[in-house]
């Protein structure tokens, strides 16, 4: 620790929440990421937007250390990954979550695995649901909830350790209309209160739009940064945000950059 | 007629249905035992092969409450017992163990599928030289079949472990052994308790072969073959049905045990 904080210059909090360099990452010699550099605004949240199969999954697993990269450094708020706390949600809850635990358990479980003693491990949970008005009996197991109420069960897990960062991988594909509606709103809303930086895979324009700071567009294989489109409407962004012009324009322009890109 | 009594003799006609419903398996049952009793009253196959099934129930029944039969009932039920809690204390373990490593697992496939594709009874010669014809002979062949579905079924359970799952204990910090002890350990047991409930299947079977052919004081296998052998049919007769009811209650209470236990299994 001591040795670390002589060895990194600690002149000011860094500015990027992520930050990527050089990154290279080939698939069975076909190459995906060829030198894929990324600097992400610190107290963002950033969705990541692009056409099927360039890696947007990939790049926010390499960033968050699940799979390994060939070459480049991946730095979280200046920190090599293994030393950051994130936070993670996975796309299909129903294949993240621990059927065999209750849904209490399964949000407990970050905190337990870090060797947490029993009492605090409660406290913090409960102060989490209570944070986020959170009224579903966690006593039950995970499948007995909807679409929706489990993947805000598993975001719950994701936060519950104080990550600063959090994953999430098209958290909204695996539900319908209206649990996206209920997921985005309260997703909204732990973004306000704990102001954690979040990158987002979505595969709807509409999604990487409505929630972003920033939507980062995305090229076919090899993938390369297109665009980071800002959108600066203040928050909480309600269903008029839909239909205010500066929605349209900006979901307008990526999707003219997109479809560029598919002509390409 | 108003709409609330519409809607409550439609509920009464629902529940009768209901129960109409679950009676649908006995409907066999009674043809089974129809079809038998016409048979053994026609003359068509001499009276002496073929009790009616009244007289076979009523064997059983006495045969269970007063005679000889319960005790073979019982011993049968223990031997059975013994070979399935032997297989499973080893079974379980290993198949998990061989499981956890694809290395491990390759290097015995190959003796797995072999053994489990020799029939057990082959092997009993080989087990009465090594272990006599003593009541552990019995056990130990029985218990070795039902050990090779065991090791079997864990290992695929493990080797199966849904991938996202381990990949979510990772990101949360879990180590090897917390990821061995929370996900892939309990992802196994749906497919583990497969392999218990074969196990306990094939355990009865061979027991009831080793009855017979390596020969006891007690047991229902034993008690089958004397019964043909001095032609007492109805006592067979009874001795099969005894045999079956056994193993059929057998696989209901592994199947209500996995899904008390197993609550997730399937959702």
């Amino acid at each position: 620790m001591t040795r670390d904080a002589v060895l990194t210059p600690t002149i000011a909090p860094p500015e990027h929440f992520i930050s990527v360099q050089g990154l290279c990452k080939s698939f069975a010699g076909q190459p995906l990421y060829e030198d894929f550099n990324l600097d992400l605004p610190n107290n963002q949240l950033v969705s990541v937007f692009g056409p099927n199969g360039c890696g947007k999954s990939t790049l926010i697993n390499m960033i968050s250390g699940l799979i390994p990269i060939d070459r480049g450094e991946i730095r979280i708020h200046g920190k090599p990954i293994r030393r950051a706390k994130i936070g993670y949600v996975f796309q299909n809850y129903r294949d993240s979550m621990f059927p065999w635990m209750s849904a209490y358990d399964n949000i407990a479980y970050p905190l337990r695995v870090k060797g947490m003693p029993e009492p605090e491990c409660r406290d913090r949970v409960e102060r989490l649901i209570s944070t986020f008005n959170i009224r579903l009996d966690l006593k039950r197991y995970p499948y007995s909830f909807s679409g929706g109420q489990q993947q805000l069960v598993s975001i719950l897990r994701a936060l519950v350790a104080d990550p600063e960062v959090l994953f999430l991988d098209e958290p909204f594909s695996a539900l319908d209309f209206e649990t996206t509606l209920f997921v985005r709103d309260k997703l909204q809303e732990i973004f306000m209160a704990t102001g954690i930086p979040m990158l987002m895979v979505v595969h709807n324009l509409e999604e990487a739009v409505f929630l972003a700071d920033t939507v980062l567009l995305l090229s076919k294989r090899p993938t390369h940064l297109v665009e980071a489109v800002p959108f600066q409407v203040p928050r909480p962004r309600t269903p008029d945000t839909l239909t205010s012009p500066e929605f349209i324009e900006t979901s307008r322009h990526c999707l003219e950059i997109f479809r560029q890109e598919m002509r390409k | 007629m108003t709409a609330s009594s519409v809607r409550s003799s439609n509920r009464i006609q629902k529940f009768s249905l209901a129960r109409a419903d679950q009676l649908l398996p006995l409907i066999g049952v009674l043809a089974l035992f129809g079809v038998w009793w016409l048979i053994a009253i026609s003359g068509f196959v001499n009276p002496v092969l073929l009790p009616t099934p009244i007289a076979t129930l009523g064997t059983l029944i006495t045969g269970m409450l007063t005679g000889t039969m319960l005790p073979d009932f019982i011993a049968t039920v223990l031997r059975t017992f013994s070979a399935f809690f032997m297989a499973a204390a080893v079974g379980v373990p290993i198949g998990v163990a061989l499981g956890s490593s694809e290395k491990l697992y390759r290097s015995f496939e190959f003796l797995i599928d072999f053994f489990r594709s020799t029939p057990a009874s082959a092997l009993i010669p080989m087990f009465i030289l090594f272990f006599g014809v003593s009541d552990f002979s019995k056990v130990v062949i029985a218990a070795f079949s039902a050990f090779l579905l065991i090791v079997f079924n864990s290992a695929y359970g493990v080797i199966n472990a849904k991938q996202s799952r381990i990949l979510a204990a990772k990101v949360m910090g879990a180590n090897r052994w917390r990821v061995f002890k929370d996900v892939l350990l309990l992802e196994s047991l749906p497919q583990t308790f497969i392999g218990l409930r074969s196990g306990i299947s094939i355990s009865l079977v061979i027991v009831i072969v080793a009855e017979m052919f390596i020969g006891t004081e007690q047991g229902l296998g034993k008690r089958i073959i004397d019964a043909q052998q001095v032609l007492n049919v109805k006592d067979m007769y009874a001795s099969i049905l005894i045999t079956g009811i056994l193993g059929y209650f057998l696989n209901m209470l592994f199947l209500l045990v996995e899904k008390r236990f197993i609550h997730w299994s399937g959702k």
